[in-house]
């Protein structure tokens, strides 16, 4: 019945007796909305679209996961946990630290299990945060980090990063933005929405900087196990930076998990537990029955992941080449599964191009302006979508530039 | 080479053009690997799954589980090889167990495959006992389920 009158503004629906608009704070009033938003809202009134603009797997969560999840169900698992998580999964994400990054955390009090990346993320802010604090934010980045350090009392500085340097955020670029207000540092490789990575060197001089400088990095890989070109480097494991550092991880893009909310944050005794602290008045603990799910994905999910990881790969050459074949820009994205190619050749802005695109041709991507001001001029085109749905979006893409 | 086995094996239809741009190797490398391969016997055909119960065509299918007495100096290849030149028997495996050999076999209706066991494999010498069981219904063949595929319930758009 909402359906029907979607349309129609609540207050033609029920008479109102009061504004409700004016208790909204105005912290929340001044925080734009996402761009995302918009283009969700266009794409709900078509039909036949293909979709590019997806940030999670196209993969269903592999079936011994879900498995674990429904027998967890029938054992009567419906409880809370403790705060941090079952002890059981800590136990498991420690061990992968060891075996991963060559890191060692305490499962019991330095390893929080959070109900998706963001809570850890928006908990992290707010555990590190004093009114006023800088946290300088690599840009393009995912659209979250912004409005949470905001949110949190603290002010986002953003840092632009080009193509011509891969989309890396280079040690001098935030020796550059440091002020004396400056407390964090946010990393977010592999990148959303480039697909960057950066290099273990790169990531050594960053290390120094916020070495010399007193900061706090918090580290969103959560797109780790998606590299294709060598393997990842977990920011804790360079020297010195393990206590300085709240890695956030989680199971949504590494077991096709989405949906199950599930991430976890690791760090020194001291940030973790600031950070439960926040997250036992609020979320209380995580979902046990996702919980039980991850519990299988660390023990026996290892193949799955390799199988999709493989998967990704294929795609991730298909669609580059094919952008850069049609004249789109692109440039080789080493992580996550998103193509960022450029379409300043088209004089159109990201958000025009995303517009037209999909009322003409009907292929929805994400105007690259959605994440930061340097991403104008850019699309991000997800191909966590079927091979069939690629070749098709492509041939419709390239139908759309050669009528401009 | 496991790469491109690989994508052969979920979909054959896939050019070489795109394969090569796939796993990183140009369109003619890597239509002399598939060649290659081919001629090697590795990729021994490109085959599709038909759900004929859909295509409104009756097949009748059987598993038939043999005894097999062993003749002196011939093992079980050559009776399995005999059986095998049936166009009727789709599949025959050399299986542990109770039994010797498992086949499938494919007819137009019971009876077809009931004379098709009694006149053609129980006659045969070396077997000494059948085993035949009727298929009802297959929900899944060669990695692939024949009922509705799950699709992910995704938005259209998410960050």
């Amino acid at each position: 019945m909402f359906c029907l009158r979607k349309n129609v503004p609540n207050a033609l629906l029920y008479p109102r007796d009061c504004t409700p608009g004016k208790f909204v704070a105005a912290r929340v009033k001044s925080i734009p909305p996402s761009g995302i938003r918009k283009f969700f809202d266009l794409v709900q009134e078509m039909d036949d679209v293909i979709s590019l603009g997806v940030g999670e797997p196209d993969f269903v969560t592999p079936w011994h996961i879900r498995e674990a999840c429904i027998y967890s169900l029938e054992k009567g698992y419906t409880s809370y946990t403790s705060n941090f998580g079952l002890l059981e999964l800590r136990e498991l994400i420690s061990k992968c630290f060891g075996r991963d990054y060559n890191v060692d955390y305490n499962p019991r009090n330095e390893i929080l299990v959070t109900t998706g990346v963001s809570e850890a993320a928006d908990i992290a802010f707010r555990a590190i945060i004093d009114p006023g604090d800088e946290v300088i934010v690599p840009e393009p980045c995912y659209v979250s980090y912004k409005p949470s350090v905001y949110l949190a009392g603290g002010e986002p500085v953003p840092v632009s990063t080009d193509q011509e340097n891969a989309f890396r955020v280079t040690a001098e670029q935030i020796e550059k933005s440091i002020t004396k207000k400056t407390k964090a540092l946010v990393l977010s490789y592999p990148n959303n929405p480039t697909g960057a990575v950066m290099r273990k060197g790169d990531l050594e001089e960053i290390a120094d900087v916020v070495n010399e400088n007193d900061l706090v990095v918090i580290s969103d890989e959560v797109y780790g196990k998606l590299t294709y070109n060598g393997t990842h480097t977990c920011f804790s494991s360079l020297p010195r930076m393990r206590d300085r550092t709240i890695v956030l991880n989680g199971f949504s893009k590494s077991h096709a998990m989405t949906g199950l909310r599930l991430g976890y944050a690791a760090g020194s005794e001291e940030l973790i537990g600031a950070m439960t602290k926040i997250h036992q008045y609020s979320m209380l603990c995580a979902p046990i029955t996702a919980q039980m799910g991850a519990i299988e994905a660390l023990k026996n999910g290892d193949g799955e992941m390799q199988k999709m990881v493989r998967e990704y790969d294929r795609r991730r050459r298909l669609v580059v080449s094919g952008l850069n074949k049609m004249g789109l820009d692109c440039f080789e994205p080493e992580g996550a599964f998103y193509a960022f190619p450029s379409i300043r050749s088209t004089g159109l802005t990201s958000e025009e191009f995303a517009g037209r695109l999909l009322k003409e041709q009907k292929v929805a991507v994400v105007p690259g302006s959605v994440f930061g001001d340097c991403g104008e001029g850019y699309l991000r085109c997800s191909y966590a979508t079927s091979h069939e749905e690629l070749i098709e979006a492509l041939a419709r893409i390239k139908a759309f530039i050669e009528k401009l | 080479m496991k790469e491109i086995l690989e994508i052969l094996e979920s979909d054959p239809r896939i050019g070489p053009k795109e394969i090569g741009t796939m796993v990183g190797i140009t369109e003619k490398e890597a239509a002399s690997k598939i060649k290659e391969m081919e001629k090697k016997g590795i990729i021994r055909k490109y085959k599709t799954v038909i759900d004929w119960e859909k295509a409104g065509e009756e097949y009748v299918y059987a598993i038939i589980e043999l005894k097999v007495a062993l003749r002196e100096r011939t093992g079980y290849d050559a009776i399995a090889e005999r059986i095998a030149k049936f166009p009727e028997v789709r599949s025959v495996r050399l299986i542990s167990g109770d039994h010797d050999l498992s086949l499938t076999v494919r007819g137009k209706s019971m009876k077809d495959v009931a004379f098709f066991v009694a006149e053609k494999i129980a006659t045969l010498e070396q077997v000494q006992g059948t085993v035949t069981h009727f298929v009802l219904r297959t929900y899944k063949e060669d990695g692939d389920v024949l009922f509705e595929k799950e699709r992910s319930e995704r938005l259209a758009v998410s960050p």
